[in-house]
């Protein structure tokens, strides 16, 4: 693991005595996106939680703690894991700690571009703990410095010779001591430390590493107002809208007069929707029902009549967008990337192998409905919602209003599921122009059929591999050839020939094992709109490599693991390109699927009716592999009693939270393998509550879940989405071994049925 | 007008009898533990109990429950100490993003009064709320270390 470098004085970390507290702000110097010669920022102000909270951490007279953690919490346990990075380095009792979600702290730079104030904020991509590992570290040890500074100076005795530990600092020689809260307010005077504070080599971690139940579930088990949905203002008023359930469809015809009518609605405010094609800042054309009250405005939305034409895509179906994908296969796409000669390889070889495989859009549907709190007022914006995204939720508005990014406040709030439907910030943008028109706080609640109906949909799309064997049985040749709706589709600035880049990681595995090996992408057009699902693209293209390895090895007589660790190999660097990189160790994914095979019984015999498959992936620097047990009974009811998890996501800091983001991506990956797509009749979405779009509940989910940590102590990666991608294909590959039947289509749904 | 008993304390209501007792209980109550989900009385998140019966609240009009003693999870705690099922989920650090945590723990506390140690089939067959973080594997855990709880208690 990399130290991390404090060049110069100016880099060091900021910090205040706010009142009795010591407060301390965050080093800028590590924030990657930090346009690289901004002037330093002005001191942290207190400004939010009552003056209580400025930066990260806050020490209290009476020896409370409060850290804050800077990336929305989503059900990711950052509540938890970023402060136990500060809390490391602090020397603090971790049970004392509490933690508080830290408002959008940005700032306009002297190029006058907006940088980030502390650290980056959003959450997304798995990499909350890898971008702040050494930033929040860095924090604590400032703080555990000009608390040991202010001993120094009480006892008049050099800070060498003091010890911080447990929330006190003491002088071993002479056994004084004091603690934190009683140095606080002085601490808050010291001078920052010349030197950058020496961090902590990982042996002697105390906190890191140790498992920490997540900080804030007294408040959720006890239904504490946590969530967008639960924010009020005073004098706020209510929205829920109707909107064009046709993609990029407009009003023909609106009758608002019986909604007016209604008691306690207020007004009917139209927002325009994007232009066709366009990029979206909202996903439709609607209408916003506001009133005094939620329920007079969902009375309202009932009565209010809009016919709307059918769009540009009218024609749309699931079925026509299948037999599109189909066809783009026959021809010729965008190659990628190609090593050797594919097409000659292939053409030469005397052993090849075909498979077809198809994904079908599938919708994010976190539990919380989409919902922002909006204050569009002459001294500017205020915004409270669930988002991912602060900071996109700040340029947004900004784009939508043209109010000064200076002007508009952020409070993300805890998030009722993200899984990255909420990477977009649509609905703040809704609740801002609504708030706008009726000159008043608003909160926007969405339905749940307009959740379902307006989502930034994982992408859907047909893939065909291919690949050769020569006759020592080596892999000599293979492609992946993909025609699917890019998610990069109606974005700023990416033309066509980029879309790819959203939909196929060229450098995934088995990337440069190969001598003949070819990518090619081919843009299928849908008016369905898309975006990032958690894992994005890994979930389907590990379906299908997993599961056409699998397809192979049966094909070949050969065990579907000892093909895969062949083809791995050593440990070994090899470049990657894609997020997640710069490089990708097949040797860890084969230390993972090794381990899950030895953890899962891999290769025992089963009974008649099981089966147990295997699967790994690379995930966003993260490895990890599975082993699933299905039980196939004679009606092809499917269960799946077992699931056993190796991962390799370098320096763990909550072994629980890893865990429970193990589970997680399991149970989502099963559910979604089992019954979840998003259906398109007439260029609409028809799915429209959760009794047709059948998310998994307790009776499905496998009771027995392991997961099997390798903490190797290389540099951390995060850990929200690569427990998703190695269960479909695991859970494939074990349905084939126990019914001789290929799942090369999801979801799963009725197939197994006899 | 309804009237009714919301967490013991007695309440009136003379609105629109249709509005669903969640709108109700978040709006004007400011008991805002039970949650919105779907609207329809599929996913649960809206769980209370009505005379101890754990009822979908977003499809409940207000004017079923006059009479009636609504126990939402503000009020399951009783003297500040947490009921068994709440220590559990305490216990097996369940809750991921807690959406429907509120949700779960009613149905939860309200299937240990008619299964007090419930198997795993009669788990599956009555708790159908759903929880999209996928929690299922410690939920499952909590409800039945809930039952211990809850039998070590009364014995």
């Amino acid at each position: 693991m990399n130290a991390p470098v404090i060049s110069t004085r100016r880099d060091i970390l900021r910090y205040a005595a706010a009142g009795s507290a010591l407060v301390i702000a965050a080093p800028i110097s590590a924030c990657s996106r930090r346009p690289a010669d901004a002037a330093p920022p002005p001191l942290a102000e207190p400004t939010w939680f009552e003056g209580k909270v400025g930066g990260f951490v806050v020490i209290n007279s009476d020896e409370t703690i409060t850290i804050a953690f800077p990336n929305p919490e989503m059900g990711q346990g950052v509540d938890t894991s970023l402060p136990m990075l500060l809390a490391e380095e602090l020397e603090v009792d971790f049970n004392r700690v509490s933690t508080v979600q830290m408002p959008l702290e940005i700032f306009r730079g002297e190029d006058g571009n907006m940088a980030w104030k502390y650290v980056p904020q959003g959450s997304g991509g798995s990499t909350s703990v890898p971008e702040h590992f050494d930033a929040l570290r860095q924090a604590g040890a400032l703080a555990r410095h000009l608390l040991i500074a202010a001993a120094a100076a009480r006892f008049g005795v050099p800070n060498s010779e003091l010890v911080a530990r447990g929330g006190v600092v003491r002088h071993e020689a002479s056994g004084r001591e004091a603690s934190y809260g009683v140095l606080a307010e002085a601490a808050g005077a010291m001078a920052p430390p010349n030197d950058p504070p020496v961090l902590k080599p990982s042996t002697e971690f105390s906190i890191i590493g140790k498992p920490q139940k997540m900080k804030n579930a007294r408040a959720i088990v006890t239904g504490a107002p946590l969530y967008g949905i639960d924010a009020e203002k005073p004098d706020m008023l209510h929205a829920v809208m109707t909107r064009s359930p046709y993609f990029d469809g407009k009003a023909k015809s609106i009758d608002d007069s019986a909604a007016r009518a209604i008691n306690g609605v207020i007004d009917i405010v139209k927002v325009d929707g994007p232009t066709a094609g366009a990029p979206y800042h909202v996903l439709a054309e609607g209408y916003a029902v506001v009133a005094n009250s939620l329920w007079a405005a969902m009375k309202g939305r009932r009565a209010l009549k809009v016919e709307w034409d059918h769009g540009p895509y009218a024609d749309e179906s699931s079925e026509s967008f299948k037999d599109h994908c189909a066809s783009l296969l026959e021809g010729d796409g965008q190659v990628v990337r190609e090593d050797g000669d594919f097409n000659t390889a292939f053409a030469a070889a005397s052993e090849t192998h075909e498979a077809y495989y198809w994904e079908p859009y599938v919708s994010h549907s976190p539990l919380e409905p989409q919902n922002c709190l909006a204050d569009v007022t002459d001294e500017g914006v205020e915004i409270i919602s669930p988002t991912q995204t602060p900071s996109g939720a700040s340029r947004a508005v900004n784009a939508a209003l043209g109010v000064d990014r200076e002007k508009i406040k952020v409070m993300p709030t805890r998030i009722g599921g993200g899984f990255g439907r909420r990477l977009s910030n649509d609905y703040v943008v809704e609740a801002a122009l609504i708030s706008k028109a009726v000159k008043a706080p608003v909160k926007l609640l969405w339905t749940r059929d307009e959740d379902l109906q307006h989502d930034f949909y994982r992408p859907s799309g047909m893939h065909n591999l291919r690949a050769a064997f020569d006759s020592d049985g080596k892999l000599v040749a293979w492609t992946h050839r993909l025609a699917s709706a890019s998610k990069y589709y109606r974005r700023e600035n990416v033309p066509e020939s980029g879309y790819w880049e959203a939909e196929l990681y060229p450098d995934d595995f088995p990337a440069g094992l190969v001598a003949n090996y070819k990518v090619e992408y081919f843009s299928a057009k849908s008016g369905m709109p898309r975006g990032s699902w958690r894992a994005p693209a890994h979930t389907a293209n590990a379906f299908v490599v997993e599961s056409f390895l699998d397809e192979i090895a049966a094909r070949r007589g050969e065990d579907p693991l000892q093909l895969r660790l062949r083809l791995l190999g050593e440990p070994r660097d090899l470049p990657y390109g894609q997020h997640g990189g710069p490089v990708f160790n097949p040797g860890r994914l084969a230390a993972c699927l090794r381990l899950a095979a030895k953890k899962g019984d891999y290769g025992e015999t089963l009974p008649e009716g099981r089966g147990r498959g295997i699967a790994g992936h690379f995930t966003f620097g993260g490895y990890c592999a599975q082993i699933v047990d299905v039980e196939i009974d004679g009606a092809g009811n499917l269960r799946v009693p077992r699931v056993i998890a190796a991962v390799d996501i370098g320096t763990v800091v909550n072994p629980n939270g890893v865990i429970a983001q193990l589970e997680s991506g399991v149970n989502d990956g099963l559910s979604t393998a089992l019954r979840l797509a998003i259906n398109v009749e007439g260029g609409r979405v028809t799915n429209a509550n959760f009794d047709t779009y059948d998310l998994m509940k307790i009776a499905d989910a496998p009771p027995i879940i392991e997961t099997h940590i390798i903490d190797n102590g290389d540099t951390p990666s995060g850990m929200g989405e690569m427990g998703i991608p190695p269960l479909a294909p695991a859970l494939a590959n074990a349905i084939y071994q126990a019914t001789g039947k290929r799942i090369r289509n999801l979801p799963i749904a009725d197939q197994l049925r006899v | 007008m309804q009237r009714f008993k919301i967490n013991g304390r007695m309440v009136d209501f003379s609105g629109d009898p249709e509005m669903p007792l969640l709108w109700f209980l978040r709006e004007e109550q400011g008991l805002k533990g039970a949650k919105f989900g779907c609207g329809a009385g599929l996913c649960g998140a809206c769980t209370v109990h009505v005379n101890g019966v754990a009822t979908r609240s977003c499809v409940t009009p207000i004017a079923a429950v006059d009479g009636a003693q609504v126990t939402t999870i503000e009020g399951l705690a009783k003297d500040d100490a947490l009921h068994p099922v709440q220590e559990a989920w305490l216990e097996e650090d369940v809750a991921q993003c807690g959406y429907c945590q509120a949700g779960q723990i009613m149905a939860v506390a309200a299937l240990l009064e008619t299964y007090p140690d419930p198997t795993d089939a009669e788990i599956d067959q009555n708790l159908t709320n759903i929880c999209r973080c996928g929690t299922y594997h410690r939920l499952r855990k909590a409800v039945h270390r809930a039952a211990k709880l809850k039998s070590g208690r009364a014995s």
